[in-house]
């Protein structure tokens, strides 16, 4: 069973890709986040990417490194993001935590593993941890029927494609561009192909595109031929300019209704 | 015992290698790949070259041809009797790494870097610096041989090193400081990764230490290891003998790791490294990672590193630039672990003293990076003679790993010499610089009268 498979297979089953939103908790204070976590289930979200902060956001881009930046400072830390996987599942989303691979180890893989079920949460993507290093995380994983979800990139080989797409339950993160994490103004076709090479090395499993959406038109093209759409910097910026949960729901509300504009899927 | 044999001068020998890492970077539980799966194909392709080339007699031939002509090796070994009399009645040899050209041991790694670079059809390096030595470095290899170099340095960094952004931008580089975070080396290398990932189809990562994701670690090692192999060579040739204990800095660690590694086989040789101790390891403000520091994940590995209860890394704090980091190359915690290296503190003051020291009592400036090595070799060295060992007297071997030109601000300000408002900045450092020609723009150079102004 898987919590974030659920859910895609259910928008799927709605004529629909599942939208996937990312905020990390603690900016700008732990309860405004969740706030504003609940408010993009409430506006149509289906699953939460929930983020830990960290010093280091090797492959984030200013917008999220300046919010986290403030997170990290708060000392905020695994005990907020617990609470954060809480909430967002009590508001009916699935909650897949989002963290670098320091974090979760300092806290103790089996630990949080643990403490993520209890939560309720669905699982955890780690974009810094490849499958290759991740013995530890897959076994306390199996062992909570916790989702475990890897990125692919455009300089992915089939082969790494395949391993990857294997590794992970729930979703594989397409990553669509090569670059940080931020906003662009077009979604790269790369994004297409990449998806349509990990559909063929592993058919089975649903695949979700991140990295530059910003609006409903891009979450409408990528609708088109992804399982689920994933925001992150947009949101974040409804944050850094001060509109929380306001200006987090009408985002929501535009970007929910672009992954049912692309119309009945293939 | 096994030895490893020095290669003879002029010889393509193949030193042997440690044992570790294994296949996939690991040195026991450290190192590894901890990075976005977008770079594992670059990196991938960087193994696959390095292993082809390291064995390739065409490289060997170059790589040897210009350590020799280029960076001036092999460097000397020099005897410092009278800074030795500070050092309890021990005899202090030291590896003059500072006298390779752009004035440390950086330059050993870069030119490998930069060859294998031309040789995977990269058209522009990349680089983190600290305290500038590895960002010369590359802007020296990339001038050399006709790259395109970006330099990451953090904005900190570009105040307490101005004289080596200067020297950068006069090679041709661009110098981006970097403003987020600590704004020192760790969140260069962060800006670096950033940059790599975005540009990775023409861009190659000339990392500057034995951290980062495998390749690097091993790879720098190899290309560092050029230091051990001569210096035990040397020693042996002159005293017959090897040294008692070899030191050496440890920021990230390739000075040290470029020393001990022909080392590693002699049990009997002593092998410690100095780590920054910045006001105190009993204080928060220090770079002692092995020392301070816990096993966690930084800039792709595990290693040893400073960090809280949440993971968060610790902002390290050292008088040296070169020094102020919070992690430590894999190899290290490794050689740790298994109890091979033994890794000390060393505070700024104690640094400062040793540098003062060898700069009064031999003619020589050293990097204050490398004066953590010599204070190292100081209480070494007033230890043994307090255990009252008889017969022959102890034999140190120091790396000096740099010189102190670029630190001559910084000592300025710490000895209180001079006025600093009537100092003349002086070439190199004179406030309205402009770019060279042909180099990329870059944003304001950082006049030399705030250099350090943060200290």
């Amino acid at each position: 069973m898987s919590k974030l498979a659920d859910r895609i297979e259910a928008a799927k089953a709605e004529g629909r890709a599942a939208l996937i939103g990312y905020l990390p908790v603690g900016y700008p204070d732990v309860d405004s986040s969740i706030e504003a976590m609940v408010a993009m289930v409430e506006a149509g979200a289906d699953a939460i990417e929930i983020g830990v902060p960290y010093s280091d956001p090797g492959i984030d881009g200013p917008v999220i490194q300046e919010a986290v930046d403030v997170a990290v400072r708060a000392g905020v830390g695994m005990p907020d993001v617990l609470r954060a996987v809480e909430a967002v599942s009590a508001a009916g989303a699935a909650a897949v935590v989002m963290s670098y691979w320091n974090p979760i180890e300092r806290y103790g893989v089996e630990r949080f593993a643990t403490d993520l079920a209890a939560a309720g949460g669905a699982g955890a993507i780690t974009p810094d941890l490849i499958p290759d290093e991740a013995r530890e995380w897959i076994a306390a994983s199996d062992r909570e029927g916790l989702d475990r979800v890897f990125l692919v990139a455009p300089s992915s080989t089939d082969a790494r494609l395949r391993s990857t797409a294997d590794a992970s339950r729930g979703f594989v993160y397409v990553a669509s561009t090569m670059g940080v994490t931020g906003a662009r103004d077009t979604v790269s076709d790369a994004a297409q192909t990449l998806v349509a090479r990990t559909r063929e090395a592993r058919p089975d499993i649903a695949l979700c595109v991140g990295l530059g959406v910003s609006n409903g038109a891009q979450a409408a093209e990528l609708a088109a031929f992804a399982d689920g759409v994933i925001v992150g910097s947009a949101y974040v910026r409804e944050m850094l300019e001060g509109r929380g949960a306001d200006g987090v729901r009408a985002l929501t509300e535009d970007l929910a209704a672009g992954v049912r504009r692309a119309g009945v899927r293939a | 015992m096994t030895t490893t044999s020095p290669p003879q001068p002029g010889e393509l020998s193949l030193p042997a290698r440690p044992g570790w890492p294994d296949a996939t970077g690991h040195f026991g539980i450290f190192g590894g790949r901890f990075v976005p799966e977008a770079l594992i194909a670059a990196l991938d392709e960087l193994t696959e070259a390095y292993e082809a080339m390291r064995v390739d007699p065409e490289f060997l031939a170059e790589f040897a041809r210009l350590q020799r002509d280029y960076t001036g090796r092999p460097s000397p070994v020099t005897e410092v009797p009278k800074f030795a009399e500070h050092c309890g009645g021990v005899r202090v040899l030291l590896k003059r790494e500072d006298l390779n050209h752009t004035g440390s041991h950086k330059i050993n790694n870069v030119l490998g870097q930069a060859l294998l670079t031309k040789r995977i059809g990269k058209t522009r390096v990349i680089a983190e610096t600290g305290a500038g030595q590895h960002g010369v470095a590359t802007a020296t290899a990339a001038a050399l041989m006709g790259l395109s170099c970006t330099v990451y340095m953090g904005e900190e960094d570009t105040r307490r090193q101005a004289l080596n952004v200067a020297r950068m931008r006069l090679l041709g580089a661009e110098v981006i400081p970097v403003t987020t975070g600590s704004r020192t080396l760790k969140d260069a290398i962060n800006e670096a990764f950033r940059d790599w990932v975005t540009n990775v189809d023409s861009t190659n990562y000339v990392f500057g230490t034995v951290a980062g994701p495998h390749p690097f670690p091993a790879m720098v090692r190899d290309f560092q290891r050029v230091i051990g192999d001569e210096a035990r060579g040397q020693v042996l040739e002159r005293e017959g003998r090897l040294p008692d204990a070899v030191l050496a800095c440890v920021g990230g660690g390739s000075n040290a790791i470029g020393i001990f590694t022909a080392f590693v086989p002699d049990d009997g040789v002593r092998l410690i490294g100095l780590e920054a101790g910045g006001d105190g390891v009993d204080t928060p403000r220090h770079a002692a990672t092995i020392t301070g520091g816990t096993p966690g994940v930084l800039h792709g590995a595990r290693s040893y590193l400073l960090q809280d209860d949440n993971g968060q890394t610790i902002e390290s704090h050292s008088i040296s630039a070169g020094l102020d980091y919070p992690g430590v190359g894999p190899e290290h915690s490794y050689l740790h672990d298994i109890g091979r290296a033994e890794y000390r503190p060393i505070t700024d003051a104690e640094a400062m003293e040793a540098f003062a020291l060898l700069c009064r009592t031999e003619g020589i400036i050293p990097a204050i990076e490398s004066a953590h090595a010599l204070a190292g070799a100081m209480k070494l060295g007033r230890e043994l003679a307090s255990r009252g060992q008889g017969g022959e007297a102890p034999l140190l071997l120091v790396n000096l790993s740099g010189r102190g030109d670029k630190d001559v601000e910084t000592a300025s300000r710490w000895f209180g010499l001079g006025d600093r408002e009537q100092v003349d900045p002086g070439p190199g450092m004179d406030t309205d610089q402009q770019p060279t020609e042909g180099a990329v723009s870059n944003d304001e150079a950082v006049a030399g009268r705030d250099a350090g102004a943060a200290l």
